[in-house]
């Protein structure tokens, strides 16, 4: 029994109402589905069911196709840039003034710990906006030639581990610069989408704007090969990029792809090393490891790697594993039975190929889909867990001699979204990142995201970049000079 | 990390009793150094880890975002009571002012014995005798500001001479100050000799007042800074390590104190010695204090959540603590007016 004992601080789920059923926001109202088929979101915590939600089909992407077209012709085309920025302001105020009923929903439907939810998520949505409504009446200043156009129609396809995060990515950059949307959010969290739709309506958004399609992988396939979008945004894993591809081949469409990653967290000898077993613990079970560009690989200097991997345990046994909307809790609920599945075979295999495992000690609840934080040491290159994307909160350690090494390891993947650098030496961190094959790269920190700033993959990380002006350019049609 | 002091058999390290011989012994050892000069304290000092600004500020941050409610709150506002030296450092003190201070430090609360009395009273010098009788027989200890408090800056002979007089009237710990000039200068040798010598002068004649060194982290700056200090100030054989003064903006910020916190955790891990930290000057409201108790639980551990490890020299928190202590008691908060002026 530990002597400062913290009790219980669960943050309130009243601040949010959840309707027992959901219809699809289609033209600037919730409308029934088509062929009416529906589906279940669930609070992975505790599997209780959240609500009900609507399954897109064919007939109900076609009428959300054609209500962004018809808004975009009509309103939100010919509409000047500084106007499509009010409304775009209006939603970032909207957002942050309800920043805590989306905290709490975000963290009932998707599992993350509400600190997260609350001092991550919501908080960066909202700056994305606000960014972005900064862009929307100077996209001639953008370098992206004089009068750059839109596209028309962007379907958009967000995954289910930052869900209000991905969708203010997607959407912001896409209303900036003057197209209207079809999104549709992941099947197993899409209430903060919905959320966001009311939100639309308090904000006076002309109908049609943006319409949001609730549905699983059927409803994702009909809408990205739908014939009216002209322009696919695609968020999720790296298998199901390349299917929308394949599928885009041969077509008009553009694509922009942030798909998985295996980003290699790199510490020399002489980090600071306090801060790097931070920015470790950040890198790999910040979100349950259900992060893209989570730094699942620890590259660590032969000369310190036991002394980090002392330090890293003694520290993973002061996180708190457990409810998610406790105030306290660190470590949250993995999204879903199908994902806890993946992680628990994959960090089978890690212990069947003979890595040492070490899991921290925390209990596990009853109910819920949890997974321990867990690291490998004893990784070789070869090993499973060093290659494939696990996308939990499971650590692959190994080492390194020379920067070369270092440099050769980390880039030694079919992926290449981000990387982090740890060490006191400048130059160092500035020949790293020259060498590094990923699109992000950290120096002495990790997992930080900022709207001025552009993220995206090399290789099979995908690519096109969101955020900063970087992330206008998929949005735009290039002005003639 | 290149030359952290190398992880050691922590049992052998642990000396029998600390005295002068040991504790150099010890510096020796975990500096690999035959003689301590400034050339070998630097070689050392410089090769401990640094400390990222960002990283430190962030997670001194999050630590500030745990939230200490209703029992953990209850039991954590009860514990900073134990930890504070109640403080009076104006020239304007006199014997009845310290006397008054004192008392509050018997009983915080008028007629409720159930709030705990506070860890020591911290005075000047010519305030100890009145201290000490006025906290006799209670268990409260009388700290005293030394080495020509705040500034340090005066002869070794004058200082030590300072320590030696608290010393004698009866102080139970020296709240000696460093010399930060010397410490910038990269006079490291200086800096550990004055705190061996004082640490002598706390022990001379049969006593055991505990010393406590003040680094001044707001005139050092910087964490890497704070960090050498620390372990300087430890390997020349610091009881506790202190923030501040409370002379000089900043005083006690949660950051300087995460890296103090890591220091001592570090330095026991190698040497098998635990030192104590003591955060002073700023810290004005129980959250505040809340925030601190957390850090010292989840970088140190909870081995430091003990008025012999962990203190708050403070003056102001007091009153703050114990409004909070008496909302939990009754749901409502009385005011400034239903708890003492000291």
């Amino acid at each position: 029994m530990p002597s400062f004992e913290y009790a219980p601080a669960p943050e309130s789920r009243a601040v949010v109402d959840i309707a027992s059923s959901y219809g699809l926001f289609i033209d600037g109202e919730f409308t029934e589905p088509v062929d009416g088929s529906t589906f279940k979101t669930v609070n992975p915590a505790t599997e209780e069911v959240l609500a009900e939600v609507s399954e897109a089909g064919q007939a109900d992407i076609d009428r959300a196709v054609a209500a962004a077209r018809r808004a975009h012709t009509e309103v939100w085309g010919p509409m000047p840039g500084r106007e499509r920025a009010k409304y775009l302001f209006r939603i970032a105020r909207l957002l942050a003034e309800r920043s805590r009923e989306f905290a709490v929903l975000e963290t009932l439907d998707n599992g993350k710990p509400i600190r997260e939810s609350r001092d991550v998520d919501v908080p960066t949505a909202a700056a994305h906006f606000f960014y972005y409504a900064g862009w929307a009446d100077k996209l001639d200043h953008a370098g992206y030639g004089p009068n750059p156009r839109p596209h028309g129609v962007a379907a958009q396809v967000i995954p289910w581990n930052f869900p209000l995060l991905m969708l203010a990515w997607k959407i912001a950059p896409a209303l900036a610069a003057g197209n209207t949307v079809v999104l549709k959010p992941a099947e197993t969290t899409p209430l903060s989408a919905l959320l966001f739709a009311d939100l639309l309506l308090q904000a006076d958004l002309p109908p049609g704007v943006v319409n949001i399609v609730t549905g699983a992988r059927e409803t994702g396939s009909m809408l990205v090969t739908h014939r009216g979008v002209d322009k696919i945004a695609f968020t999720g894993s790296t298998a199901v990029g390349k299917r929308i591809a394949r599928e885009l081949a041969g077509t008009r469409k553009h694509a922009t792809l942030e798909l998985g990653g295996k980003a290699a967290n790199i510490v020399f000898d002489d980090a600071p090393v306090d801060q790097a077993i931070e920015g470790i613990v950040n890198g790999i079970y910040f979100n349950q490891g259900q992060v893209c560009c989570a730094g699942s690989r620890l590259l660590v200097q032969e000369s310190v790697a036991e002394e980090v991997v002392e330090r890293l345990k003694s520290r993973l046994g002061t996180l708190r594993l457990g409810d998610p909307m406790d105030k306290n809790t660190d470590v949250g609920a993995i999204n879903s039975p199908q994902q806890l599945e993946r992680i628990t075979r994959l960090a089978d295999a890690g212990t069947a190929e003979g890595a040492t495992r070490w899991t921290a000690a925390c209990e596990i609840p009853a109910t819920g889909y949890w997974f321990a934080p867990t690291v490998f040491t004893d990784v070789s290159a070869a090993h499973q867990i060093a290659r494939e994307e696990i996308f939990g909160p499971v650590l692959s350690v190994m080492t390194f001699r020379t920067p070369q090494e270092a440099v050769a390891k980390a880039n030694n993947t079919p992926y290449g979204l981000s990387a982090g650098v740890w060490t006191e030496k400048g130059s160092r961190i500035l020949w790293m990142a020259d060498q590094l094959r990923a699109g992000v790269v950290w120096a002495n920190t990790f997992n930080r995201f900022d709207p001025t700033s552009p993220f995206g993959g090399y290789k099979e990380s995908g690519h096109g970049r969101e955020g900063g002006r970087h992330g206008l350019a998929p949005y735009l049609i290039e002005g003639a000079h | 990390m290149t030359t952290t002091a190398p992880s050691h058999d922590a049992d052998a390290l642990v000396p029998a009793g600390r005295g002068s011989a040991q504790i150099a012994d010890l510096a020796r050892t975990v500096t690999g150094a035959a003689t301590l000069d400034d050339a070998s304290l630097r070689r050392y000092l410089h090769g401990l880890p640094g400390v990222d600004k960002v990283g430190a500020d962030g997670r001194a941050a999050q630590l500030g975002t745990r939230s200490i409610k209703t029992t953990a709150k209850a039991w954590g506002l009860d514990l900073a009571i134990r930890m504070i030296d109640l403080t009076t450092l104006e020239g304007a003190d006199t014997p009845g002012k310290v006397r008054a201070l004192a008392a509050k430090a018997r009983q915080p609360v008028p007629g409720d014995p159930t709030c705990p009395p506070v860890a020591a009273v911290c005075v000047y010098n010519d305030m100890v005798g009145v201290a000490k009788e006025a906290v006799a027989g209670t268990g409260i200890k009388v700290a005293a500001v030394s080495t020509a408090f705040p500034s340090g800056r005066a002869s070794s002979a004058v200082r030590l001479l300072d320590t030696a007089d608290a010393v004698a009237a009866g102080a139970d710990e020296i709240d000696m100050v460093i010399d930060r000039g010397a410490f910038l200068s990269g006079r490291y040798a200086k800096v550990y000799e004055d705190i061996v010598a004082t640490r002598e002068a706390c022990h001379a004649g049969g006593r055991d007042a505990h010393l406590k060194v003040i680094l001044e982290t707001g005139e050092l700056v910087t964490y890497d800074n704070v960090r050498r200090a620390s372990w300087l100030a430890m390997l020349a054989g610091a009881d506790f390590i202190k923030t501040s003064t409370g002379k000089v903006a900043p005083a006690a910020t949660l950051p300087v104190t995460v890296v103090m916190l890591e220091a001592v955790r570090d330095f026991r891990r190698d040497t098998g010695v635990q030192v104590g930290v003591k955060p002073a000057g700023g810290i004005k409201t129980a959250k505040d204090a809340l925030k601190y108790l957390v850090a010292v639980n989840e970088v140190a551990g909870e081995d430091w959540l003990d008025p012999d490890w962990f203190r708050f020299g403070a003056s102001s928190l007091l009153n703050d603590v114990l409004l909070q202590r008496e909302k939990m008691r009754t749901g409502w908060y009385s005011g400034p007016d239903y708890v003492t002026v000291d």
